[in-house]
């Protein structure tokens, strides 16, 4: 049929999909050429995106002088660093916890960083290391695991998404990414709880129990004395927020508030956002800190020990 | 040696950036958000102008703050502003904030192995008419915040912030909590203070001082009246509405 007379035709294929629009409550001004365009930016899906390199003989190294501030505390470009992210699997389900301090050098650039990327309703991230490259490109594993799930009628599975980012990553391998440290990928499939720990130079590694960041050994101390595979939700949450904690007193790059999820069967829930300090001198729910008065109850007149209730016999 | 040639091992490198100094900072309320820079341009201890903008209107709801390499934040602002007009020439429409910040996210991306040295801070007003400040590192890690300082003074300038703003280290009176959102006279106040005293504590910054004010729809402009040089910038005034004023910092 002619272009202009199918516009207006009632009984053709395009009124079909023009009624089924109207149904929906589908933008109708807005053609699908448009959606298609560059200018709409409808080129999301078109491939791995490309990136810009500078003209000189070892690129890395370019990045690696201006960026890195490990090695040169002077460089101009401060990169967010910092960290303690860590995530179990237990019986019932998986507990993610994090910190929320991001560093630039010895300045305290953010407290209120969200280092739980949140990929979908399924599938959580850890951000440890260069804030950005974890940022970015756990976005775009989520746009991959929708297209998945578009493309297979099912969700993906936590190994394939892991593995998805893994190979996606180790592309740029020397190049100077910053998620050396680490993230890990945590969710639900239909094999039950899962994390697998993916870094950048291609490390993909399965398991039930990871901490990563600079304050990461302290993490594991609490953790690995805490940790059993039959732990209540409850026990399990209060374990991954005792662990951040010990973190954020005794590493100097971790700090101000803990994150806390927990993964179970239908996806992931957020269970609280803690104040590192109010931790420390009142605990949870202001039930008790986790590290004053265990130091100085009892020591001096203005602390005297609780009392206790004397019980009846 | 006398044929220009060298006895000894040259080395050299690709050193294509340069500090500019100033200092930038944006602060949101319940239905305004404020955003303000100076207008210093520095190399090492040498003022190159005393009136370099580092603040920008993008939209009638969003502007776009830059600091540290002038070069690259030109370009890049420059570079923001052709996306959102073609953006307006596909969808007829101005860019959503959010959609904003996202997309800065990944032109900043894009140069992730040659990036610009450059500290973005977006204001403006959001969908739902909430005043917004999106921060952004080099590379274009990005986070929703209240206020953000950047730049040259943004260590004399964020403690100052979070004191007044989060009511940070500050216990509330007894049956009288802290406000969630400061009143616009307040910010403003707030943004003029923190400009004048890092001109006296910080060397690259001073000379002037522009604050953007970005109002929500159907906001009246309280907090605006009898406010020394003011001017317009929306385009329309039954929508976001966009005002900036000049002030004159210490030129020393």
């Amino acid at each position: 049929m002619h272009a202009f007379a199918e516009r207006f035709s009632t009984n053709s294929a395009s009124a079909e999909l023009r009624r089924a629009k109207d149904i929906l409550g589908e933008d109708n001004d807005v053609s699908d050429v448009m959606w298609g365009s560059n200018a709409g930016f409808g080129s999301l899906a078109r491939g791995i995106p490309r990136f810009v390199v500078p003209a000189v003989q070892d690129p890395s190294a370019f990045l690696r002088m201006h960026t890195d501030d490990h090695a040169d505390p002077s460089c101009r470009i401060k990169i967010k660093h910092g960290t303690t992210t860590l995530a179990f699997r237990f019986k019932g389900g998986v507990i993610v916890a994090v910190d929320s301090r991001a560093t630039a050098g010895s300045y305290v650039a953010s407290g209120t960083v969200k280092k739980v990327i949140e990929i979908n309703p399924y599938l959580l991230g850890t951000m440890a290391g260069g804030a950005a490259d974890c940022q970015y490109w756990e976005t775009y594993l989520g746009i991959q695991c929708r297209l998945h799930e578009l493309r297979n009628r099912e969700r993906i599975s936590v190994a394939a998404a892991s593995k998805f980012l893994s190979n996606l990553v180790s592309n740029y391998k020397g190049m100077g990414l910053s998620m050396v440290k680490g993230t890990m990928i945590c969710g639900w499939d239909k094999t039950g709880p899962a994390i697998f720990y993916v870094d950048s130079d291609g490390t993909r590694l399965k398991g039930d129990l990871f901490s990563v960041g600079s304050g990461s050994t302290f993490a594991y101390g609490v953790l690995d004395q805490g940790y059993r595979w039959d732990l209540t939700d409850e026990e399990a949450q209060e374990l991954g927020r005792r662990s951040i904690y010990a973190a954020g007193h005794r590493d100097a790059f971790s700090g101000n508030t803990i994150n806390l999820y927990h993964v179970k069967e239908d996806g992931w829930r957020f269970i609280g956002n803690y104040d590192v300090s109010e931790m420390h001198y009142n605990g949870p729910g202001g039930t008790g800190g986790y590290g004053y008065d265990v130091r100085v109850e009892g020591r001096t007149s203005a602390n005297p020990p609780e009392e206790v209730p004397a019980t009846e016999a | 040696m006398p044929d220009g040639s060298f006895s000894n091992p040259q080395q050299r490198q690709f050193n294509p950036y340069s500090d500019n100094g100033g200092t930038i900072l944006a602060i949101a309320g319940a239905d305004f958000t404020v955003i303000a820079g100076d207008t210093r341009q520095s190399e090492g201890y040498s003022i190159q102008t005393r009136y370099a903008p580092k603040v920008f209107r993008l939209t009638d709801r969003a502007v776009l703050a830059v600091n540290g390499f002038a070069a690259d934040g030109n370009m890049f602002v420059k570079k923001v502003k052709q996306r959102l007009e073609w953006y307006r020439h596909a969808h007829a429409k101005d860019m959503p904030l959010r959609a904003i910040a996202r997309l800065i996210q990944t032109m900043l991306y894009a140069q992730r192995f040659f990036p610009y040295y450059v500290y973005n801070i977006l204001g403006g007003i959001e969908e739902d008419g909430s005043g917004a400040v999106y921060s952004f590192d080099p590379v274009g890690s990005y986070e929703r915040e209240a206020c953000r300082a950047a730049g040259a003074a943004q260590s004399l300038v964020q403690p100052f912030l979070d004191n007044q703003i989060y009511f940070k280290n500050q216990a509330a009176a007894p049956n009288q909590p802290h406000p969630a959102h400061l009143p616009l006279s307040d910010v403003l106040a707030i943004v003029i203070d923190s400009f004048t005293s890092a001109t006296e504590r910080h060397i690259e910054v001073g000379d002037g001082l522009e604050i953007y004010v970005v109002l929500a729809k159907g906001r009246s402009v309280q907090g605006l009246e009898g406010v020394r040089s003011i001017q317009e910038l929306s385009t329309k005034s039954d929508g976001d509405r966009v005002f900036v004023i000049r002030r004159d910092l210490k030129k020393d």
